[in-house]
């Protein structure tokens, strides 16, 4: 190995069967968020991949991974895993935008409150979180991060290619579109 | 060994060369001596400076894979010019789990026996070695001191360091 070598990052794409997806996941445009829940920044830019999914409509798949930064965030863990419990019951990216919504109120008894606004089995999202069931999970999302060059939250992923640019919505939309 | 074959074009010690041993305070009563760790791999994580945002963000990353370093066996060491009681204070609020080592005395010693003091401003370069367990020098990289490396660059190195711990 070279010193020269750079620390690339590999292609990241969504798969399907695997990932969170909205969008078809043959539409012409990818894009994968690396995420947590607890991080500002993140919440920062969820308005705006709301505001390119609306833009882009058919033409867009996005994803969504887990990559909480635990140490920094101690309510992060919990939240990725309660989205997860939640996918479980069909329903996760209701509790993703509801847990950026309410970034600021990640206790278990929020993520309970949150299950069950959306009219889940809310215990079983908090037995699930709390027997860690759903922890493999996050954690091989976090090791598929590291290793694709994730190297902060949120990090995203266009076509496969980490997207290092500004994240207004007409840059972003400009990375995407290749326009 | 000619100077030509020690330093890469980067600056920095070049892949083979025998990784220069060093002792540095860890915390305001205690040193770490890099050849204490031979028989493993090592990471050494140079950044510019305690507290700065990029920096911060890298080594909350690190911090975060320190299982996954473990792993391949790996310990990480992080470096920069910063006392030993700003390390404290900065590794209590970031809640770091591995050592931030003090190149104070004299000043950016370790750095540019590294090859990556960044003599303008003072600090350390962000510069990443891995260190192969005979310690040498098994990988190396020198960042945009703006840009936070992330950690897939260490992972390959690792990963090609030691093939056999990885097949699980």
């Amino acid at each position: 190995m070279k010193t020269t070598d750079i620390p690339s990052s590999k292609s990241a794409l969504p798969i399907e069967g695997r990932d969170h997806i909205q969008g078809n996941i043959h539409a012409p445009i990818t894009l994968l968020e690396y995420g947590d829940y607890e991080c500002p920044y993140c919440s920062e830019a969820y308005p705006i991949v709301k505001e390119i999914q609306a833009r882009l409509g058919e033409k867009l798949c996005f994803a969504f991974r887990n990559f909480p930064l635990a140490n920094s965030h101690p309510h992060a863990v919990h939240a990725a895993e309660s989205a997860e419990a939640a996918a479980a019951q069909e329903r996760f990216w209701e509790m993703h935008d509801l847990l950026f919504e309410n970034q600021g109120a990640l206790e278990d008894e929020d993520l309970a409150q949150y299950a069950a606004g959306l009219g889940l089995d809310a215990e079983r999202v908090i037995r699930e979180v709390l027997s860690g069931q759903h922890q493999a999970r996050v954690k091989e999302d976090f090791k598929t991060g590291t290793r694709a060059g994730v190297n902060g939250t949120p990090t995203f992923f266009i076509n496969g290619e980490r997207y290092d640019g500004p994240r207004d919505v007409e840059t972003f939309l400009e990375a995407l579109t290749g326009k | 060994m000619s100077h030509e074959t020690k330093y890469n074009q980067s600056g920095a010690l070049a892949v083979g060369v025998t990784a220069p041993d060093f002792s540095l305070r860890s915390t305001p009563d205690q040193s770490v001596k890099l050849s204490e760790f031979r028989g493993r791999p090592v990471i050494l994580a140079f950044y510019p400076a305690d507290w700065s945002p990029v920096c911060g963000d890298q080594m909350a990353l690190y911090n975060e894979m320190l299982g996954e370093f473990q792993e391949f066996g790996a310990e990480l060491l992080g470096i920069s010019v910063d006392g030993a009681w700003c390390h404290a204070a900065f590794s209590r609020d970031r809640k770091l789990h591995f050592p931030l080592l003090s190149d104070f005395e004299p000043k950016g010693a370790v750095a540019r026996a590294y090859g990556v003091y960044h003599s303008g401003d003072g600090v350390c370069e962000r510069a990443l070695f891995v260190i192969n367990p005979e310690g040498k020098i098994h990988w190396s990289y020198v960042s945009p001191i703006g840009v936070n490396p992330g950690a897939s660059g260490i992972l390959s190195a690792l990963e090609s360091l030691v093939p056999a711990e990885v097949a699980k």
